[in-house]
This record gives structure tokens, sequence and C-alpha cells, in this order.
């Protein structure tokens, strides 16, 4: 089946979201292979953070088709796509990925609440699986089963985010510009384990970023503008 | 259970203003809680206040009056009874007891009651319970008094101490030719007893023999021992308490005395007349329950204002829920778990302030008031008020909650401000 092949695939997509300024967004055809490491390259405001939630199931569109690993989520109730989201699709953002009062390890645990299948999969015991994580990540099990997150660096907060997103190996990650905020050499040391980590459980990534040097670490970039068409009408 | 967890470890980041909130809800809690330990203490001691008498029988004036005056020692009343009327009363067939009562004197703020030793058997309170004496014993001599208990603690007399009655409720006028020896002191009852000072029928005349239009007739004192000496039955009396044989008379009884011929009485029963008095206070007491039931909702709204003014800034946290697959409901809930454990932490800590300030207030209150607050565990009405406040919180909090959905909706994983 062809369709199963890809992590993600989107055809004829038009979403429109009414605000202050009707907000329309047309994708024609896009998809992510399942294993591929693919990077958007795209400006704010070009739709980036609308193609994400449409992804993820957080919006639907008003027509057309989105599978991600091989289910119909337009097909699905809000329910339904927010239990699809938990279960298999790990989340980065750019920035504010932990809830500040609570432990490293209770946001890296947090998704299974949401998530009976993938917390069945971890076994007994998640948070071991969790720390093993960490560990990988490089850091310290005191910080992460005691601190507040809030009291993290930067740094430690992104690969937090990136361990509660690899946690129970989803098949997807979808990572929105998550190391913007950080220096240059924390930058590669991020990535080295992010790949290290998804290329071990066979994980798509789909990672967006306004910056190209990063580019020649994915086996493919894509220009967001040649994937989705954005229009923008102001109220008269 | 990660959710608890977190809302717990939420409500502790924000310690300042949820410590406040809760405090608030608390306080608002205890205060409700004591206006209700109260209105039942106090009903339960005014219920317990007499017993085991069928009828109250005085002067026609109003039930509610001649209660008062008779058993509560509050007020006065119009006009007496003859003593003739009263002896034709106490005869009749129905009747197994009648207890004289006349009032009017006073000492240092507390009134007299002159009556017979028969009060000491007849007179009972909280459910039968018959007075008993601390010290000494009951009157013997036309001189003798016996006191309440908090006459003898409040103004430290002791057995054989000499007393001097005045002549009205508020007055200088003493009958201080006349003075009584303490002979009794009785055990404290929580009731109005406490507060009287007792002696006989015979003393009160003794002691206004003399006397006429309320001050001593100039040159006219007759001395102590020329009292004894002369015809000291009354000639009225102010009420009387009447136990009848068996209480399928009391109400042909209560009907004979209302349509005395002779004289205008009137006869109660205490119960009766207790209920109808409770329909007065009761206004009140619905009044109070109002404004504390007020002041809790008051609190329950600052909460949710709290909640309120906390949403914008927890936007993010709202995105990074739903990012890990939390839905618009499963957000709001968690908000709804927070107002919860506020509440129910904030009912709990109402009930720790309240017991505290309840033992601590007791004996005051007891002294000042004569109302002994039982220090009893929360009743089944008062476990269902309880509830129904935290009930309340979680219902108060679906508006910021409502707010929180929208917002979690608009924004998805991204916030935008």
């Amino acid at each position: 089946m062809p369709t199963s092949a890809d992590a993600v695939r989107l055809r004829q997509v038009a979403f429109a979201w009414a605000g202050k300024t009707t907000f329309r967004m047309a994708v024609e055809d896009f998809s992510v292979a399942r294993g591929e490491r693919v990077l958007l390259l795209g400006e704010s405001g070009a739709g980036k953070s609308t193609l994400l939630s449409l992804i993820c199931g957080i919006v639907i569109p008003r027509s057309g088709s989105i599978r991600v690993d091989g289910t119909e989520l337009t097909a699905l109730s809000g329910g339904a796509r927010d239990r699809f989201r938990a279960e298999r699709i790990g989340v980065i953002f750019q920035m504010f990925n932990l809830l500040p009062y609570a432990t490293p390890l209770d946001n890296i645990l947090l998704p299974l609440t949401f998530a009976p299948k993938r917390r069945a999969q971890l076994g007994d015991d998640p948070a071991k699986e969790a720390l093993r994580l960490t560990t990988m990540l490089g850091l310290p099990e005191d910080l992460v089963s005691r601190a507040a997150a809030s009291d993290l660096s930067v740094g430690q907060q992104q690969r937090v985010a990136a361990a509660r997103a690899l946690l129970g190996a989803p098949p997807i990650i979808v990572a929105d510009e998550p190391t913007s905020s950080l220096d240059a050499s924390a930058q590669e040391a991020f990535l080295e384990i992010l790949f290290a980590q998804t290329a071990a459980a066979g994980v798509s990534l789909l990672m967006v970023s306004h910056d190209q040097r990063l580019a020649h670490r994915f086996d493919r970039q894509v220009e967001l503008g040649s994937v989705a068409t954005v229009t923008r009408e102001q109220w008269a | 259970m990660i959710l608890l967890r977190l809302a717990f470890r939420s409500l502790l980041s924000r310690y300042v203003t949820v410590g406040l909130t809760i405090f608030a809800v608390a306080l608002s809690t205890a205060l409700f809680l004591g206006v209700e330990k109260v209105r039942t203490g106090a009903r339960a001691s005014f219920a317990d206040t007499i017993s085991s008498t069928d009828l109250i029988m005085g002067a026609r004036s109003g039930g509610v009056q001649l209660l008062l005056y008779s058993v509560f020692r509050i007020g006065n009343a119009t006009n007496n009874v003859s003593w003739d009327t009263f002896q034709e009363i106490a005869a009749r067939p129905e009747v197994a007891w009648a207890v004289p009562l006349s009032l009017g004197d006073s000492h240092r703020g507390f009134r007299v009651l002159g009556t017979t030793v028969d009060y000491f058997q007849r007179y009972k309170y909280r459910g039968g319970r018959a007075l008993a004496f601390a010290e000494g014993s009951q009157f013997s001599d036309l001189y003798d008094t016996v006191l309440g208990a908090d006459v003898a603690e409040r103004l430290g007399y002791r057995l054989g101490d000499h007393i001097v009655v005045a002549h009205g409720l508020a007055s200088f006028s003493e009958h201080a030719d006349k003075p009584f020896t303490v002979v009794g002191v009785l055990e404290k009852t929580g009731t109005p007893v406490d507060r009287t000072v007792f002696v006989s029928l015979e003393a009160i005349e003794a002691i206004h023999v003399d006397w006429q239009g309320g001050a001593q007739r100039p040159g006219a004192s007759a001395s102590q021992q020329d009292v004894r000496a002369m015809d000291l039955t009354p000639t009225a009396i102010t009420a009387a308490l009447i136990g009848v044989k068996s209480r399928i008379q009391v109400f042909a009884l209560q009907r004979a005395i209302n349509e005395f011929a002779k004289e205008p009485l009137l006869a109660v029963l205490p119960g009766v007349a207790l209920q109808e008095l409770w329909e007065i206070v009761g206004v009140a007491e619905t009044a109070l329950i109002g404004v504390s039931a007020i002041v809790v909702v008051t609190a329950l709204l600052g909460m949710a204002t709290m909640i309120f003014s906390s949403l914008n800034e927890r936007r993010r946290e709202m995105a990074i829920l739903r990012a890990v697959g939390a839905s618009p409901l499963a957000v709001v809930g968690l908000l709804m778990l927070e107002s919860v454990l506020i509440t129910a932490l904030a009912v709990v800590i109402g009930i720790g302030m309240l017991y505290a300030a309840l033992w601590i207030a007791r004996p005051l209150v007891d002294r000042a008031f004569g109302l002994y607050l039982p220090l009893t565990p929360p009743t089944a009405r008062e476990a269902c008020v309880l509830l129904a406040i935290v009930v309340l919180g979680a219902i108060v909090s679906l508006f910021p909650a409502a707010r929180a959905y929208r917002l979690s909706l608009a924004d998805g994983m991204t916030v935008r401000i």
C-alpha cells in the first residue's frame, strides 16, 4: 500500500481560519516517508504552525485528506484526534516545552496519561525508560526526577522535551524550531542526540526551521512555500 | 495520578494567591459552620431551659412574654396574679403541683426570685434533670437565700455571706435593713437559674412590708424581728409553674385557667411558647445564615477571579497540555480539579479553624451568655453543607474553565497573544 509507506501525507488540503484577518492555506501534496528526516524551511508567517497543527490533528481542514501513520485524521472526532496525537506523535517546541512547576520526569511522563497504549508498551515502569532516555541525552538523574522544570537551563529543557517526544517511540516526531533558542554548539549536540535516538527507533522526524545551515543533516529539505500556498484577506 | 500531582504542584507554585484564596474560603466556611453551631447550640440550650413543667401561668399578656419573664428572667410582667387565685388554681383536681414565682427585685444585676422550696424539686431542665446543690441546702429561714452558680461565682459569694436585695431591677434603693444569708449555692445548669437569686415567697413579702409605691415609708422601718411576727402570706405572685397529674388534662386545665372568671389569666405550654419564640428569633437566624452563605459565595467568587486572572499567563501551560495529547476538556478538567482541591483544602482548614475557635471561645461564651456550645463532630447536615461548598466551588470554577476551553481551542499548540 503506497499510503502506509508514508508517515505523513497531506493531499488537496484547504484550510481557513477566520479571525481579524481570514487566513487560508492550501497544501496540494506533501508527505514524509517512514523513518525519513525532513527539514521544512520557512520564515515565520509562512504557515508553519498551521501545517504542524494540521498534522497533529489540533485543527482540521475544510477539505482534503491528512493521513498520519496510516490514519485519516479528518475522519476522527476531536477527542480521537487528541488521543491519536498522544499515542503517535511526539512534539517539541522552540521553547516553553515544559510545565514549569512539575519535575522534568513528570513532564516526560505526561503524554502517557492521555496515551494508554503507549504507556502499556513501556511496561511496568515508564519512569525507568524516561530516565534511560534522559541519561542518553546527558541529563543527570537527580535533576530529572527532583528539580522543578523551571530550574533547568534552556538547553536542558529542550533535551527534556526531546525525551518526552521520544518516550515510547511514537512513529512521528514533530519539532518546531527546537534548536533556535540554543547556541551553535548546543544545537549540534542536540541534533546529534535527536538523530541518534530517532534513527535507533525508526522514527520519522519533521522539523521546521528557518536555518538553512542544518539542511545537510536531513534526508530531504523542503521549502514551505513550495508546499503550501498561504493567503490572507484583511476585512475592508 | 499524575494529573492530581500536577494540579497540586501547580497550586503550590502559586502559593501566595492560592494561599490567600484558601484562607478566604476557609474563613468563610468556619464562619458559616460557626453560625450553624451557635444557632443549634442556642436552640438546644433554649429548649433545654425548662422541662417537665406542663403549664406556665401568669396574668394575661402574651405567651412569649410570659415565658420570657417567668423562665428566662427577661422583661417584666405587666400584672400580677392574686394569691387567692393561685390558691384556687393550685387546688384544682388536675393539678399535681404548683410552684409560685414572684419577681421584681434584683441583686447587683441578678434577678431575685421569690418562690417556695418546691421550686428546687419541681424545676427541671435539659430533659428532666433536677437542680442540685453545689454547697449548702435550700432556704429554711425567712432571711435565707440560695444563689445560682453564676451569681456565686461572679460575685464571689460563699455560704454564710450576707447580701442585700435591691428594689426593682436597676435601682439604688436597697432593702438594706433586711440582709439575707447565703445558705446554698446551686450547681451550674446552663440555664437562667444560674443567674438567679432565690429567696422564699415570704421573704419577698417581708422586705416590702414597710414599702409603698417603690420607696420605703419614711419613719416606718419595721425591724427584722418585728417582721417575723407578721403575717407574711403574699397578696400576689408574678407567675406559677404547674404540673398536672395526667398529661391529657393539660389542655382542659389550660382552658380553665384562660377562662378564669375572677381575674384575666394566661396559661401556656412551655414547648408551644418556646416554639413561638423561635419563630420570632428564626427571622434573625435565617438572616444570619443568609449572610454567612453570601460570605461563602463571595469567597468562592474570589477563587474564580483568581483562576480567571491566571488564565492568560497559563495559556502556554494549556498549549503544552494540548500538544502532549490533552483534549480541551482535559484542560478544563485540570482547572476544575484545581478549584476542587482549593475548596476541599479550604473546607478542611475551615473546620480546623472553627474547632480551634470553639475550643478557645467556649468557656467565654458559656460565661458571658450562658450558651453551652458542645464540641461535637460535624453533623450529617453540616457535612452536607461542607460538601455543598466543594460542589459550589466546582460550579463556580466552570466560568473560568469555560474561558480556558475557548482559549485552548483557539490556541491549539501555539499561543497567539
